[in-house]
Order: C-alpha cells, then sequence, then structure tokens
C-alpha cells in the first residue's frame, strides 16, 4: 500500500507576473484520499489542472506512477480521471452514448467498453438513466456522469474538483460513499471548501492559501488541533474561579457569557469527573459540561490567517 | 486514437437535427440544379448546329452540380466548422479531451477528419447522382472523378481554415462569420486582381486553384496548394490549444 500514484514537486504557475500557485509539493500513495482545502481563488483549480495535464506548470514536475506528465503526457494521463469544476459534458447525448465516448477517449479496448460503462453507471447510481439525454438530467445527476466518465476506466488516479456542488443532502451523502469507496483501490484528490466533508472522507488533509500550502498532513492532526484542551462548563452558581483552579488538572478558567465558563486543562489531565463530583456537592447547579471543540472553520481561518500574518512580517 | 476523435464528432453531427437538415437542404439544392442541368442539355444542345459548340452531357451537368456546390459550400462549411472548438470551449468540455490521453495533433486531426468525413457523404451522394446518368448514356468519369477531388480538396481547405478561426473564440457564431468572410475573401480574391494576372495575391486565390479541376486538369501545383493550405491552418490550430495549456 506505500507506492506512489502521485508525486508533485514544487509545483509553480505564474499568471501575468503573479504566482498563482507557488512551490506546492506533495505525494499522494495508492488508496489514499487527499483532500484539498482552500477559500475561492487559493490555486485548488489551477493544481488539478496542472497535475492532469490541462496546464503547463511554469516550473516543477508531476509524476503520475513514475511517468513524468511533461515527457509523457499520452502514458500519464491515461492513469488519470478528472472531472472539472464545470463537468466536461456533451449535452445532445444520452448518458449511455456519452460513457461510450469516454471510455474509448481513454483508451477501453472494443469489448470492454459495455462493460465498464455498466460499471461506472452502477457505481453512480445512473442505471436507470441510460436512455435520458444529458441535457434532461438535473444538475445532480448531470454531476454524476461527470464522476462516471472520470472512474469509468478504471484510473490509478480519480481527481475531482468540488464534485458535491449544487447537489442535495442525499446525493452529497451517496457521493461521498462512493468517494470513500474509491478511496479503497484508487488514489483520490479532490477539492472542496465544505470543510466537514474533508474530515468525512479524507486520510489526508492539505490547505491551499494565496497559492502556497499552509498545512499538510493527517486528517487526525487536524482533528487534533480542533479538540484542544478545553471544557465548556454551565453552571448555574458558579463559584469563584479560585474554586475550580483549586482542582486537579485546571490551569485556567475564563467567562464565556454568565453560566458559562471554560475551563482549560492540562494534555491527558482531564478534569471533568472531578468537576461533575465538586459541582454535586457544592451545589453549583451543573447543567452542561462539554469539550469545548474549536470548529474546523476556525482552524482553517487560523491556519490562513497565520501564514498571512507571517508573509506580512 | 483520431478514429474515436473523428466517431464523437460523427455522432455529434448525427445526434443534433443540425446535421440532418443540412445533409438533406444540399442534397436538394444539389438535386435541383442536377435536374435543371440535364433539362436545359437537351434544349441547348438542340440549338447548337455546328460540332465544336457542342459539349459532353457529363461536362454541361457536371459544371452546373459541381460549380454551385463550391459556392453552397462557402455557407455550410463555416455553419459546420464554427462550433467545433467554440463551442467545446464554451460548454467546458475542451478539458474532457485535453484530460484524455491524446495528444493535441490527434485531437484537431480527428475534429478536421470528422468534419470533412461528414462534407464527403454530401460529395459522394453528388459523385453518385452524376454517375447515374452512366444508366443511358456514356458518362465521363475522369471529369467527374476530377471535379469530386478539386471539391473535396476545396471543402477540406474550408474546413481546416474553419477550426482554425473556431479555436480562436468562445463564441460559435462569431467563428462562423468570420469564417465565411474569409473564405469567401479568399475565393473571390483573383476577381479583385483580375487585370493582373501574374499578381502574388491572386494565385492565393481559392477559386483559381479550383477552376482546373472543375475544367478535369489535375495539376500538381494546384494539389499543393491545397495540402499546404490545410497543414498550415491545422498547425495553427493546433498552435493555438497547445498556448492554451501553457499559457491558460
Amino acid at each position: 500500500m506505500s507506492t506512489v500514484t502521485v508525486e508533485a514537486s514544487h509545483l509553480t504557475r505564474i499568471y501575468g507576473g503573479r504566482e498563482a500557485v507557488s512551490d506546492v509539493s506533495f505525494n499522494l500513495s495508492k488508496g489514499e484520499v487527499l483532500g484539498f482545502l482552500g477559500p475561492n481563488g487559493a490555486g485548488k483549480s489551477t493544481t488539478m489542472k496542472m497535475i492532469t495535464g490541462n496546464l503547463a506548470p511554469s516550473a516543477g514536475s508531476i509524476k503520475i506512477c513514475g511517468i513524468d506528465m511533461i515527457e509523457n503526457p499520452k502514458e500519464a494521463k491515461a492513469l488519470i480521471g478528472y472531472l472539472p469544476e464545470t463537468p466536461p459534458l456533451y449535452r445532445e447525448l444520452t448518458v449511455d452514448e456519452y460513457l461510450a465516448v469516454a471510455a474509448r477517449l481513454h483508451g477501453v479496448k472494443g469489448a470492454q467498453v459495455k462493460k465498464s460503462i455498466e460499471r461506472a453507471k452502477e457505481r453512480c447510481g445512473l442505471t436507470e438513466m441510460s436512455k435520458r439525454l444529458i441535457e434532461n438530467l438535473s444538475k445532480g445527476y448531470q454531476q454524476r456522469v461527470g464522476i462516471a466518465q472520470a472512474i469509468i476506466h478504471n484510473p490509478m488516479v480519480v481527481i475531482l474538483d468540488e464534485p458535491t456542488v449544487g447537489l442535495d443532502p442525499i446525493q452529497i451523502r451517496d457521493i461521498r460513499a462512493l468517494i470513500k469507496e474509491l478511496g479503497g483501490e484508487h488514489s483520490v484528490i479532490l477539492s472542496t471548501h465544505i470543510l466537514p466533508e474533508v474530515e468525512m472522507v479524507c486520510d489526508h488533509v492539505q490547505i491551499i492559501h494565496l497559492g502556497k500550502l499552509v498545512f499538510s498532513g493527517g486528517i487526525d492532526v487536524l482533528k487534533q488541533q480542533r479538540r484542544g484542551n478545553r471544557l465548556l462548563v454551565g453552571l448555574n452558581n458558579p463559584p469563584a474561579a479560585e474554586a475550580l483552579l483549586a482542582i486537579e488538572g485546571v490551569v485556567a478558567v475564563e467567562q464565556v457569557s454568565p453560566g458559562l465558563l471554560r475551563v482549560r486543562y492540562n494534555e491527558g489531565q482531564s478534569p471533568a469527573e472531578a468537576l461533575v463530583q465538586a459541582a454535586v456537592s457544592n451545589g453549583w447547579g451543573l447543567h452542561q459540561i462539554n469539550h469545548d471543540q474549536t470548529s474546523l472553520e476556525d482552524v482553517f481561518v487560523q491556519l490562513t490567517y497565520q501564514e498571512a500574518a507571517e508573509q506580512a512580517s | 486514437m483520431i478514429f474515436n476523435i473523428v466517431r464523437k464528432e460523427l455522432k455529434s453531427l448525427f445526434s443534433s437535427p443540425m446535421g440532418w437538415v443540412i445533409l438533406a437542404l444540399l442534397q436538394f439544392v444539389f438535386g435541383t440544379f442536377f435536374l435543371i442541368g440535364v433539362d436545359q442539355y437537351f434544349q441547348t444542345m438542340s440549338g447548337a448546329m455546328r460540332p465544336e459548340q457542342r459539349i459532353g452531357i457529363t461536362a454541361f451537368v457536371g459544371q452546373n452540380v459541381f460549380g454551385i456546390a463550391s459556392f453552397v459550400m462557402l455557407f455550410a462549411v463555416p455553419l459546420l466548422s464554427m462550433r467545433l472548438i467554440s463551442e467545446e470551449r464554451r460548454q467546458q468540455t475542451l478539458t474532457f479531451l485535453f484530460s484524455a490521453p491524446l495528444s493535441i495533433t490527434e485531437i484537431v486531426i480527428g475534429k478536421f477528419l470528422g468534419l470533412v468525413g461528414f462534407l464527403s457523404i454530401i460529395i459522394v451522394f453528388m459523385a453518385a447522382m452524376v454517375s447515374s446518368m452512366n444508366l443511358w448514356t456514356n458518362v465521363d468519369f475522369g471529369y467527374i472523378l476530377s471535379n469530386v477531388l478539386g471539391l473535396w480538396l476545396l471543402v477540406a481547405s474550408f474546413s481546416a481554415l474553419g477550426i482554425y478561426v473556431s479555436s480562436l473564440t468562445h463564441q460559435p457564431v462569431v467563428a462562423g462569420i468570420i469564417t465565411f468572410v474569409a473564405l469567401f475573401a479568399l475565393l473571390i480574391l483573383d476577381h479583385f486582381l483580375a487585370g493582373d494576372p501574374t499578381s502574388t495575391m491572386a494565385y492565393l486565390s481559392l477559386m483559381r486553384h479550383f477552376e482546373p479541376f472543375s475544367r478535369g486538369l489535375l495539376d500538381t501545383r494546384d494539389f499543393a496548394y491545397f495540402i499546404l493550405f490545410i497543414i498550415t491552418f491545422l498547425t495553427l490550430t493546433i498552435r493555438r490549444l497547445d498556448a492554451d495549456r501553457l499559457r491558460g
């Protein structure tokens, strides 16, 4: 499982003197799902275009399963399935016709075409739509056709640019399940700005901001960063802060709102149990106790903001 | 791989009414001119007393049909070629082709052959129509062949220019108009410069090189002209699309 499928090193892309993507490097192994996060215009799509060979990088190189995208574009492209931001659909064709075109263009041999169409349709839940014109499909189904087109030739690497945009919640859930499933045998790169989505489906996360990678690592690291060592405690008759600080492990107490306190504690010394006991025996009127999670949004803002601050200094 | 693109192009032409309508309309126009040609032949020839005034039926009808064909194609080709790349650009389906394991050369040549293949259907029907006179008389097949070849090269040149213009813009209609104007200018170039037969500009006229074919004359210079014309514009198209990838 340690075979490297995507190897991007020092990717840089300059648009009219401005660096849209600068010095982005990463590796992706087989069976991993990589989430690409970033605010609008951060360079997510540009990076994906470079990986798929739609855009030549100004500097740096991309290797797909060891094949250089710039030197051997045909061989490298054969290993990739790509769904761009706007699904590239020929609206005048039916789903079956379109998928047949996609399969043939990706080098699926004659006898296999039918089989691969069936498989792709089944995976994307399109079996009922075979004979419908793509033009007449709803946005969600069009998106699915776009995904089907990307996986039709069973590529090593599937690259999806914002695959869940414009879908209803049930479809989003289906597509996420599909992405997870794809992650089993393919490598998946996924860009999105929906943060919980990343947490649900990705193994690795990269946050890109102003063309630079500001965070790159496992999803666990991001989750850890979210959790922090804080408890949110709601008390009807809050005691003086000293009484709380006396509890073992507590290092700081601050008031969030009347009757709601934020308690910081040392790593690995959760005072939750002691706190509850103290509250009961002293009649503080405990009505709520919770981990104080920073939302993923906050972590995201922190990370992108940090970088901006560093740049300024 | 080129064949797959050709197949795709033909499929999208025939999956919209556009392809069928154009085929039917053109066939109607050429059929009418064929009929008029045959009809007029007897009228004209019954008036032609001296032997040198008489010309064969193949030349007479052929001139009628193939003469109008070069003119009608001037309208038909821009209509068909304008969508080839600009429409894909507008619908953002160009990414689909670029991400497939194909070189840009294959994409462009595939699209070109797709269009020429479609237009060949029309030309084959025309040739069959004129050849059908062989049932009643002896037809000069050499003459038909040279006309078909000339028309085919002419139409292929139109297509090459059309594809190039289509690659320059996002708007199919703009591409269509520009192609039409450019082709029209190239066709009548020698009319403007009729006074000076040695003019280099007049030599660039497409009509001037089509004309020998329509007289039944195969000249390698004209072949070379058409082939170079096609190669030039296809190369320009490839370069234009490659610039998309390089400059974004």
